[in-house]
């Protein structure tokens, strides 16, 4: 087969063809592999593997708006917290079955942040920044709002039981979850690539680019960075609301600005505009803060701190983009060899590239 | 804002997603290496009685609480220093704290890590309502004791529901009805204002206030909030002085009852001032404030204050100095928080002596639910923990004490308030 490709001695053909045998080996193996850490893991490691997970749908939402979509912000969390409450008070409140409480979260920050969008669009860079900071900020405060405290539980949160393992699966409620998590990731990162590779992901792209050159060609720019806007809000209200059924608790507490400000950490570190960034971006932000923790007591934000700085530093394009560039020096390197094997030896290529 | 740039070409993608997956498939190797380590159930490591015993604690190191993190370094020191003086029954104790940013989520994700990979045998002093909501459930499912949860909350003391969640603070509520029970019996008619944190603890000693007060309860004419992120109270203590009240109850985190104390007076509002023990320092709260406007300020206490001169002789004040500055000569020895830590950790002791060779963590619990007259000496003299099967609250009465200038004392017809 490898042999085969090489055959047809184009350059380009060659590795794209590698590429794309490797990448379906790769991937099924991938997915078995991250299948089975339910089988062996510990119970935490289930747990706190679901939360990479979720991370990685919020980063995948946030990354659509920032990375692809060009416009930063900073309050994610809310989006993120209003998923999460969402579903804990459909659970608590009105009995509703905890899968079908993720699409409604779906439905209400996407409702949400495309109503928010219409008019942030109209700001730019850093004004939109302030305003979404000022959603991220208000957040917790309105969940704190009295008139609500019927359903949201004012400061007290709200407690979930963890759903129950359906059709008699020989599976812990954690790995039943983790399954769940893994399920939705992987829809909405196939559907996100697909609408990145597409026409729609090339007109926000092409926003971001040049607004100008984008609308003479007949492209709403408004109504597509609400849109994008609205999606992005959706995606990360999806993760908020699976981190409600892990995580069994919402509370004002878990949204805070932090929250939202690690997550654009998150993406910025696994790289913008790029759909495996959301996966390192959340590795990022699930492990480095127990690591600070773990290295000083005394400073955990100055370990974080230079940790990131060192990090933005050395990979100015995130880890994906980091990748990406080694990737491009490996398949240079192996093109090299390929020629060389090829006029010493036509007729017996080397196997590199699988 | 520099932004990469974007996959130009399907293949770009794809190398993304198998890159990803590759990374991703490391992780599942690494992950489940460590699985097969740490498979066993907490509960083994605790009734095998081991040598060590390993207790588990949330702390918010970093985050917007940060300034309670002394409270954990104080224990940890506390500890190590039992165990250089040869342990407990010969165990010796490691206590694992770990930071919770203050965020409940993050606290269940590291009280499962603590339960479930490092094998604590319990979770002591976790601090924070909001994180010790979250945890309640998933300790009192496992039967992992939650003992002495460092928030005065009420709610630490259901032993009906939560069997395995005992709290340490004496609750807002007996704090409120503390003040309640005195303003009924000495201050009859009285037009009371109350300015209160809009959270738990706010709404919590109110409640207890009411209830002291008894049928007196109409007699609180204004009631004020505040949230922790807002500035000021200014506005607050303007509107309340108004009203016409002629006795102000002040229910505030530290800053906010410096701001609010000093706003009274500047504003010429002689009110009898009855301030939440959270705010009960002279250090930190009345310095601020300034020691003339807070004359006549009644507070309730039960651990002597490190920065009240009045102890500055006392022998148990004498040694939490000495051992501050043996163990921890960075940390202040005017934060009340490091005598509440050092008392804290010694009645987890207390409770370690009373369990002899029995560590099991049902024997944890029930130890600590039978606390018969334990009194550390740095609480205040009169001050006891009691505790019983039902009966999860450690304290049965607090002292009410006023400032007169440059100390706290105990006021003289109090009388004192059982639970």
């Amino acid at each position: 087969m490898v042999a085969g490709a090489f055959d047809r001695g184009i350059a380009g053909a060659q590795r794209d063809g590698v590429a794309r045998r490797a990448l379906s080996v790769a991937t099924v193996v991938a997915i078995v592999a991250a299948c089975a850490i339910p089988l062996w893991g510990s119970p935490y490691q289930v747990f706190q593997m679901t939360l990479v997970v979720i991370d990685a749908i919020a980063l995948l939402g946030l990354n659509l708006l920032t990375g692809y979509g060009g416009q930063i912000s900073l309050g994610h969390g809310a989006f993120f917290g209003v998923g999460a409450y969402t579903t804990a008070v459909l659970i608590h409140s009105w009995n509703v079955p905890y899968l079908l409480t993720l699409p409604c979260a779906g439905l209400v920050c996407l409702a949400l942040g495309f109503v928010f969008g219409l008019p942030a669009v109209r700001l730019d860079g850093l004004h939109l920044a302030l305003a979404t900071f000022a959603l991220g900020v208000v957040l917790p405060q309105v969940l704190k709002y009295k008139g609500i405290e019927a359903w949201t539980g004012g400061v007290q949160g709200i407690s979930l039981e963890k759903p129950a393992v359906p059709f008699g699966l020989p599976l812990s409620p954690d790995q039943w979850l983790y399954c769940v998590a893994l399920a939705v990731a992987a829809g909405l990162f196939a559907l996100a690539r697909n609408v990145m590779r597409g026409a729609t992901g090339r007109v926000i792209v092409g926003v971001r680019d040049s607004p100008v050159a984008a609308s003479s060609v007949g492209i709403d720019t408004a109504l597509t960075k609400a849109a994008t806007f609205g999606v992005s809000a959706m995606l990360t209200g999806i993760a908020g609301a699976l981190s409600a059924l892990v995580v069994q608790f919402v509370g004002p507490d878990s949204f805070t600005i932090f929250l939202s400000i690690s997550l654009l950490v998150g993406i910025v570190v696994g790289g913008l505009a790029s759909i495996s960034g959301a996966v390192f971006g959340a590795l990022f932000i699930q492990f480095v803060p127990n690591l600070a923790d773990d290295v000083s007591k005394a400073a955990p934000s100055a370990v974080y701190g230079v940790v990131l700085i060192v990090s933005v530093y050395l990979m100015p394009y995130g880890v994906s983009g980091l990748l990406r560039k080694a990737k491009a020096r490996a398949f240079a390197w192996i093109d090299a060899r390929h020629s060389r094997s090829v006029t010493s030896q036509p007729t017996k290529p080397t196997k590199q590239g699988s | 804002m520099m932004l990469a740039p974007s996959p130009s070409t399907s293949q770009t993608v794809s190398r993304s997603v198998l890159l990803a997956c590759g990374a991703l498939l490391g992780f599942v190797a690494v992950g489940c290496k460590h699985g097969d380590s740490s498979e066993k159930p907490g509960d083994k490591a605790a009734a095998a009685a081991p040598a060590e015993i390993k207790i588990g604690q949330t702390m918010p190191y970093s985050g917007p609480a940060s300034a309670y993190g002394t409270i954990g370094k104080v224990e940890a020191a506390y500890f190590q220093k039992v165990n250089k003086e040869g342990g407990v029954n010969g165990h010796s104790i490691n206590l694992v704290s770990v930071d919770d940013g203050y965020n409940p989520a993050k606290a269940i994700e590291q009280v499962r890590k603590l339960v479930e990979q490092d094998q604590v045998s319990f979770i002591f002093q976790s601090l924070g309502t909001p994180s010790n909501v979250a945890i309640q459930p998933y300790l009192n499912t496992n039967k992992v004791p939650q003992l002495f949860v460092a928030t005065g909350a009420t709610r630490w003391n259901d032993p009906e529901h939560f069997p395995w969640t005992i709290g340490f603070n004496p609750s807002y509520e007996l704090e409120g009805s503390t003040y309640g029970r005195y303003i009924a019996t000495h201050q009859p008619g009285a037009k009371i204002a109350v300015l209160y944190q809009n959270d738990d603890y706010g709404k919590d000693l109110l409640k207890g206030l009411k209830a002291g007060l008894g049928d007196q309860a109409k007699s609180v004419i204004a009631e004020a909030t505040y949230e922790v992120s807002d500035p000021t109270v200014d506005s607050q203590v303007a509107t309340l002085k108004a009203s016409g009240a002629d006795t102000f109850v002040n229910v505030t985190t530290p800053k906010f009852a410096a701001q609010a104390i000093r706003k009274a007076y500047d504003i010429g509002w002689k009110p009898k001032q009855y301030l939440s023990s959270v705010s009960g320092s002279v250090g930190s709260v009345l310095t601020p404030a300034g020691l003339e406007k807070a004359v006549g300020i009644n507070t309730v206490g039960y651990f002597k204050d490190p920065t009240d001169k009045q102890w500055d002789d006392d022998p148990a004040m004498k040694e939490w100095r000495a051992f501050m500055k043996e163990s921890l000569p960075e940390l202040s020895t005017s934060d009340q928080n490091n005598t509440y830590g050092y008392i804290a950790a010694q009645t987890m002791i207390q409770v370690l002596k009373q369990c002899g060779d029995d560590l099991s963590r049902a024997n944890v619990m029930k130890q600590a639910a039978s606390l018969k007259g334990f009194a550390p000496p740095l609480l205040l003299p009169g001050i006891a923990l009691d505790t019983g099967p039902n009966d999860f609250s450690l304290f049965e009465r607090l002292l009410l004490v006023r400032f007169n200038g440059t100390t706290f004392v105990p006021v003289a017809d109090a009388a004192v308030v059982s639970k």
